[in-house]
């Protein structure tokens, strides 16, 4: 599965202006703040419609604008795990992973449960969102994304909100499952660490454009630019 | 800070502001006092058996709920674009629709026969439509939903912006429509804001008197309310106004208590 975007968008200060073509595997989504991360991240997802542009996930044309089309994001199967993961908190954590699929409220659960089970979250099944730590939320958007079986993944800052301790067992977690299920994944993050564990790729925005693109092992070996020098310096 | 000092500075604010607040408590418990001192349960008992009693009662149950129902229905979708609005526009509907709480009830009453009334600016429409409302039961309705609305669209507004934006944008990633995001997702979310809006709405309508004497008249059966009977009683018996005045009391009480209670049930359950 793939997916290729090509956008330009004006939104404020920041004119976005990004072609990235045929991705596959983990793709880290770096660049300081105000870069266009999170708005390159929203148009994929559909919940922002760019001035002009074509997205295409899993081979399906979900966007393109010259030609009039741009799906919403329910009619595009991209799966999104916000910041701070946007649990819905009026529901069990069973009930949030139900929450994507169709058909009876039973068959609905007993196809949660199996998600939940493989991403070794079924001991979570019958808890309150409320009561469940950082970690254990993580697991829950996670399944409840994946549930609905995305042709493409949206990870922003997937590991910004938990304790440090915590931070590192979720992202082996983390980086097991996303390669288990083989969804390409577009991560968004502020934590060389994170890159180094989970992504494939890396793509370093700067002002609304790609300021330099490549493996990990590519763009961390001669970063380009005061931005990549700085993030992956600080492993020297 | 040391903590001497700020004890010292917070005792003798303290000592004012104590006097202060108690005095406010006493002058808003006082005439609730009175009221029950002033009644014996056997003239209860008469009140409620009083013939203005139970059609009152009933009359005002029938048109507090529908106006509620009314003030639900055309409010939550309002209070949604509200919430969401940024504009110049939502913020002066917004400023629009707070009006009747500030526009003393008299005015509302002469105001909704300007609009409705025979003579008024939809009168024509209705009467070509064989439509009077004016002093009937449906304007009774209307004059308490106007009444009333202001109170949940703010409370609803105001628990519509507590939801996390990201909590829909992730229900339409899992599929859901704009609007079934809205209703399985915001509206849970804002629940109880929304329940102690309606509570507040409810009790309201309830205790409608100014536009419902003006604009629907204090007709027995037809348009005379809890609040229109005790007016009525109190012309002929000051004792039969008391006791209903306790038994609208006791009626609000327990309904607000009800709807107050309602959404921690809600929240258990599941």
């Amino acid at each position: 599965m793939t997916w290729s975007a090509v956008v330009r968008t004006r939104l404020g200060a920041l004119a976005l202006d990004v072609q990235l073509a045929d991705r596959t595997g983990v793709t880290a989504l770096l660049g300081p703040n105000g870069a266009g991360k999170t708005s390159l991240v929203r148009v994929l997802a559909g919940l922002l419609r760019p001035d002009a542009g074509r997205v295409v996930v899993g081979g399906e044309v979900v966007c393109d604008l010259g030609a009039g089309l741009c799906l919403p994001p329910e009619d595009r199967r991209v799966g999104y795990v916000p910041q701070g993961y946007a649990l819905f908190p009026h529901l069990t954590a069973l009930d949030n992973v139900a929450f994507g699929l169709r058909g009876r409220r039973t068959e609905r659960r007993e196809r949660a449960r199996a998600v939940m089970a493989e991403l070794s979250a079924d001991g979570l099944v019958d808890r309150r969102v409320g009561a469940l730590s950082g970690g254990e939320r993580q697991r829950v958007a996670l399944a409840r994304a994946l549930a609905v079986q995305p042709r493409l993944l949206l990870l922003d800052e997937p590991l910004a909100a938990l304790d440090v301790g915590v931070r590192r067992t979720t992202r082996a977690y983390l980086g097991e499952r996303v390669r288990q299920v083989g969804v390409p994944v577009v991560l968004v993050t502020h934590d060389v660490r994170d890159v180094d564990a989970l992504a494939d790729h890396v793509v370093v925005l700067e002002e609304g454009r790609v300021a330099q693109e490549g493996t990990v092992h590519e763009v961390g070996g001669a970063p380009e630019g005061a931005f990549a020098a700085e993030f992956f310096g600080v492993r020297t | 800070m040391s903590a001497p000092r700020s004890v010292g500075l917070g005792a003798l604010v303290a000592a004012p502001a104590v006097l202060l607040a108690g005095a406010l408590v006493l002058l808003l418990l006082l005439p609730a006092l009175g009221l029950l001192l002033a009644s014996s349960p056997a003239q209860l008992w008469g009140g409620v058996r009083h013939p203005l009693f139970l059609p009152a009662l009933w009359l005002s149950a029938r048109t507090s709920l529908l106006a509620l129902l009314v003030v639900a229905l055309t409010g939550t979708p309002l209070a949604w674009f509200l919430s969401r609005g940024q504009g110049a526009l939502s913020r002066l509907l917004e400023s629009l629709v707070d009006l009747p709480v500030v526009v003393p009830p008299a005015v509302i009453g002469v105001a909704l026969l300007t609009a409705f009334g025979r003579q008024g600016l939809l009168g024509p429409a209705l009467d070509g439509l064989g439509i009077a409302l004016p002093f009937t039961t449906a304007a009774v309705v209307v004059a308490q939903a106007v009444v009333s609305a202001p109170f949940y669209v703010a409370a609803a507004t105001q628990a519509f912006r507590q939801v996390d934006p990201e909590l829909l944008d992730v229900a339409r990633t899992l599929g859901a429509s704009r609007t079934r995001a809205v209703l399985s997702v915001a509206v849970p979310v804002a629940l109880p804001g929304l329940v102690s809006g309606l509570a507040l709405a409810w009790a309201r309508s309830l205790g409608e008197f100014g536009a419902t004497l003006l604009f629907a008249g204090n007709l027995a059966g037809v348009t005379q309310t809890l609040p229109l009977a005790i007016y009525t009683a109190l012309e002929s018996d000051v004792r039969v106004a008391v006791a209903l005045s306790l038994a609208l009391v006791a009626v609000a009480l327990l309904a607000l208590v009800g709807l107050r209670s309602l959404p921690a049930l809600l929240w258990r359950r599941g």
